[in-house]
């Protein structure tokens, strides 16, 4: 193989939080992009894949380690980058050319010579008859497509795309897809190679020739394997499942060692995730786990999570933390690749709408780290109440800002439906369920 | 540009069809032409008139022929300052949001600011500029401008700081990954990221020059009389005179000026503006403009678009770009450039230092006497403050209720009430003040109205807002389960428009605070009329040239307009944030 074009070293991010205290978001990684290839980056939603294309794309700087391109540190040049984004990113006040000129605009370009650049790549992209259109005339898929001719107009070394493909409808990402994969094929683009951020696992195994897996909090390298099959990849061979259900056995059972299809040779050794000093809860809505536990039972109480969230039409980034959160209350388990429900879980899909509630209890105050606490304190306090702020404060050393809010928001829905407490907006403060006083209750008040 | 069929307004299309069909398209550039001649010759009278010596007392004639030029006065004085506040809103919000440590101060600075009623300026302003331009009309000119521009000018800034604010991050990234330099991010993404909310508020900005302008182009300070040709001088001129037909030739044309504006300013404007909308999806009824058709269609505006405008902004792109080519990405050596901050910093903070010891100083010399002035005065103005809001919100919600709920009501109404809400107030003293000594009232119920004759309407429009906003299957929900009557109005119509009404409240209440300069003090036929107040206390001080009470009565005020804003209206704003907002 040929020298890389980027390399990242050590690369790390975290934040101080105002007591000094540092979250990790980024754990120290390595990674190589080399020319010829596409390479995927998967991983559940918030690890911090977002940030690690930005970090090697030079739009944010890491917390220490450094980031090369062609042997040289990313402060000394501005690198050869392009990235089309999820929320296509286009200014709305310009035509479709003028977007895709503006860039050029900024290299200092001449007219005739940016227009007859940008005409060509309105023209690969497809947008022909669209040059003079504004944004929000056109559908999102339309709108990608921009982003794609703004991008691939700059005629990037390395293009990064940020989950292009998250924000369209599934027929219009799948055919956006295809023609991305002909441009790449066919040579069409002056980009030698492409860094894909995604969600979609099977978005990553159809595109890409190298798949590299993250693991969350911090975000950490599960997996990186080759993916062996020529293009064009069809989704139904047994070859393309296997690989699909290898990366799903990986995000859903990181403890597991799991071997890639094909060579074990390609693969790197997974590190594994050293456990959480606080639990963690995964960010699913009682609504969802109820949901879920009902189709297994009418499934006989196992099933194939591929098979489940292609039947569901449902995103792994979606449907993972509905798994976690029947996996943390004790009501499933996971097993190579199947979700199984556990007694418990059974019970739970049968009871009527009162039982359910205790039996949601009943697991999350065994289970539950964040809501036992809750439970005690409140108890333990002669006016069975206690300011948000004070869980804010517990939660503020173990994860970022953004995750204290989803954290506390998960544990505010599934407290409230078990009944464990309740909590008055006026005031931010949880409160004993029994001890609510009746004419603060916020839904009384509301029109 | 768009090429989309634009329907002319009906009364143009008889016109149309008659002309010949060359000449449709001519029309509009003759119109410029004509525009253009009427500027040159406008900018010969002005230039003659503020540079010529100064004229403390200028007699303003009464003829209604004197009011195109009187009418073009004001105007020039309300541009000239918008221009200024435009710039100076832009330099500020851009300086407040991308300097972490200036905006810690900048931004709460704004709100004090926005809260220092502005007609206590008015000496001050006036006696500086005049010193700064002796013998000369330009001074009292200048001190116009600069008033008007201290009472424009916040929200303008505000609008662009947030707007810079909330730029999206992914736009950003864009902006920066694709090399742009900082012209080309300003007048690619900032500037056009803010324009919609700077419309806004450029247009709220000059409703308010227009209520300070006619307040003053027309003062006594001490001993002296000044006096500046313009509209707001002439209605006062008129209303003192008791000549009621040049007051009504005056309001007129105070009316005909408002509409025009609107039509050839305002609503182009609104309507050129929509592409700077940060919407995903075309909205289907969006603003048109006759006026700004007609000027897309000047052949000779695009040939000056095509031949000088672009090729100027090209280059001047091009520069930047190579110069940012040019500036290397890692940091430059930046010691100077912190330094000189600092020193800057340093600069302001004796500044203020020393002028905060000066006030003190100034202060300390005020007398028992005047102090009780002053606490009485807090007292009565803010009663009748509060009282002139009560009557507004009394009359301005189930009116606005009634006018948002029915289509066909708010079709008639709404016009109407715009028309009537855009008459600065100022310009309607005289005219009030002279209908009350007829019937024989004095100002102490007089000012009253005053008040309300000002703020009434930043109730009513956001009423009537409200009330539209309120989405129909709710609407329906409470019919279907019955809920009429006094329930309906408690559990839906209040809670529906609370937000809305919390908006009108606090403009209203900032506003007729500012108001009660003017409104409880009045030169008259050579008469003062005034009741006691901290306003006349501000405007009597004025007269009498006591800076020590001027000083003490504008801190009194501010001061009271800040705590009552973060006593009352910031807690009601929060409750409608968290509880009344209307969420899909």
């Amino acid at each position: 193989m040929t020298d890389p074009i980027i390399q990242a070293r050590a690369v790390e991010k975290f934040y101080v939080q105002p007591g000094g205290k540092q979250i990790e978001v980024i754990a120290p990684i390595d990674l190589d992009v080399a020319g010829g290839q596409i390479i995927a980056l998967l991983g559940p939603s918030g690890c911090g894949k977002s940030t690690l294309l930005r970090i090697l794309s030079g739009l944010s700087q890491p917390s220490s380690g450094s980031v090369l391109w062609h042997g040289k540190p990313l402060a000394q040049q501005q690198p050869s980058a392009a990235i089309v984004f999820q929320s296509f990113a286009l200014f709305p006040w310009l035509t479709v050319l003028e977007n895709v000129e503006a860039p050029l605009e900024a290299h200092g370009m001449g007219a005739v010579e940016r227009r007859k650049r940008a005409l060509k790549a309105v023209d690969t992209v497809g947008l022909d008859g669209f040059e003079t259109a504004y944004p929000k005339e056109l559908s999102g898929g339309m709108k990608q497509r921009v982003g794609f001719a703004r991008a691939l107009a700059v005629e990037p070394e390395v293009l990064f795309m940020d989950e292009p493909f998250s924000a369209l409808d599934v027929l219009t990402a799948e055919s956006l897809r295809n023609e991305l994969l002909e441009l790449w094929l066919s040579k069409k683009m002056s980009s030698s190679a492409i860094f894909l951020v995604t969600h979609n696992i099977e978005e990553a195994v159809l595109l890409a020739d190298r798949v590299i897996v993250l693991g969350k909090n911090p975000a950490r390298v599960r997996a990186d394997f080759q993916v062996d099959i020529p293009q064009w990849r069809d989704r139904k061979a047994a070859r393309f499942v296997e690989y699909v259900d290898y990366v799903y056995r990986v995000m859903t059972e990181p403890e597991a060692d799991h071997v890639p299809p094909g060579s074990v040779a390609t693969t790197i050794p997974t590190i594994k995730a050293t456990r959480q000093k606080y639990q963690m809860l995964p960010h699913a809505r009682v609504g969802g786990i109820t949901g879920l536990l009902e189709l297994l039972a009418d499934r006989g109480d196992r099933e194939d999570i591929y098979r489940l969230s292609d039947q569901l039409v449902m995103d792994v980034e979606d449907l993972l933390p509905i798994l976690e959160g029947c996996v943390l209350l004790g009501f499933a388990t996971l097993k190579e690749g199947d979700v199984e429900t556990t007694p418990d879980g059974r019970r739970f899909a049968e009871a009527d709408i009162q039982d359910r509630k205790n039996l949601f209890r009943e697991a999350a105050l065994k289970h539950v780290v964040i809501l036992q606490q809750i439970d005690n304190i409140l108890h333990a306090k002669s006016d069975h109440s206690i300011p948000e702020e004070f869980f804010h404060d517990i939660l503020d050393d173990h994860f970022s800002e953004d995750e204290v809010e989803r954290q506390f928001s998960t544990a505010l829905n599934w407290g409230r439906y078990a009944e464990i407490f309740d909590y008055d907006p006026e005031t931010h403060r949880l409160l004993l369920a029994e001890h609510l006083d009746g004419n603060s209750h916020p839904a009384a008040a509301r029109p | 540009m768009k090429t989309r069929e634009t329907p002319r307004p009906n009364l143009l299309r008889p016109l149309w069809s008659v002309l010949p069909r060359l000449s449709v398209s001519r029309l509009p550039d003759l119109l410029m032409f004509s525009a253009a001649l009427a500027l040159f010759y406008g900018t010969v009278v002005v230039g003659k008139t503020w540079l010529g010596p100064f004229t403390p007392s200028v007699e303003i004639s009464r003829s209604p022929f004197a009011l195109p030029i009187y009418a073009g006065y004001s105007l020039l004085r309300i541009t000239a300052a918008y221009v200024l506040s435009l710039l100076f809103a832009l330099v500020y919000g851009y300086i407040a949001a991308y300097n972490s440590r200036a905006e810690k101060f900048m931004v709460p600075l704004l709100d004090v600011l926005q809260s220092i009623p502005v007609l206590s300026f008015l000496p001050g302003v006036m006696l500086a500029m005049v010193a700064l331009f002796p013998g000369r009309q330009l001074g009292v000119e200048a001190g116009a401008i600069l008033l008007i521009f201290t009472g424009q000018v916040w929200n303008m800034a505000f609008s662009f700081y947030a707007s810079l604010k909330s730029i999206p991050r992914e736009m950003r990234e864009a902006a920066k990954i694709y090399g742009f330099s900082g012209w080309q991010r300003f007048v690619q993404m900032e500037l056009p990221y803010g324009t919609i909310g700077l419309v806004w508020n450029s247009m709220m900005s000059v409703a308010g020059g227009w209520f300070f302008l006619m307040a003053c182009e027309m003062f006594v300070l001490g001993e002296r009389d000044f006096r500046l040709p313009g509209l707001g001088s002439y209605l006062q001129t008129a209303a003192s005179a008791g000549d009621t037909s040049s007051l009504l030739w005056g309001l007129a044309t105070m009316i005909a000026v408002i509409v025009l504006l609107d039509q050839v300013v305002w609503r182009p404007v609104i309507a050129w503006a929509e592409k700077f909308k940060f919407e995903q999806v075309e909205s289907a009824d969006a603003p048109e403009s006759w006026f700004l058709n007609w000027v897309r269609h000047s052949r000779g505006l695009r040939r000056i678009q095509k031949k000088v405008v672009r090729p100027v902004g090209e280059s001047v792109m091009a520069h930047f770009a190579r110069q940012h080519a040019r500036v290397a990405p890692p940091a430059r050596s930046k010691s100077i450039v912190v330094w000189t901050g600092r020193l800057l910093g340093a600069t302001v903070l004796l500044l203020v230092i020393y002028a905060v010891v000066r006030v003190v100083g100034t202060l300390s010399t005020l007398r028992i006497m005047e102090l009780r002035e002053l606490g009485w005065g807090l007292i009565a103005t803010f009663l009748r403050v509060n009282l002139a809001l009560m009557i507004g919100a009394a009359w301005t919600i189930p009116a606005g209720v009634a006018i948002g709920l029915s289509p066909r009501l708010a079709r008639i109404a709404q016009p109407l009430a715009q028309i009537a809400a855009s008459v600065p107030a100022t310009a309607l003293f005289p005219v009030v003040l002279l209908l009350l000594i007829r019937i024989g009232g004095g100002l102490g119920m007089g000012s009253i109205v005053l008040l309300l004759l000002g703020t009434q309407w930043y109730i009513l429009f956001n009423v009537i807002a409200g009330a539209i906003a309120i989405p129909s299957d709710l609407k329906e929900a409470a019919s279907i389960f019955g809920i009429d009557g006094w329930i309906r109005w408690r559990k839906l119509i209040l809670p529906g428009i609370f937000p809305y009404l919390v908006t009108g409240l606090v403009t209203a209440s900032g506003g007729a605070w500012n108001a009660s300069i003017v409104a409880e003090y009045f030169h008259f036929k050579g008469h003062i009329y005034f009741t006691p107040g901290l306003g006349s206390t501000i405007s009597h001080a004025t007269d009498s040239g006591n800076s020590q009470l001027l000083l003490a009565a504008t801190i009194l005020m501010a001061a009271a307009v800040v705590t009552v804003n973060r006593l009352v209206w910031r807690r009601m704003y929060a409750l409608a944030e968290s509880r009344y907002k209307m969420e899909g």
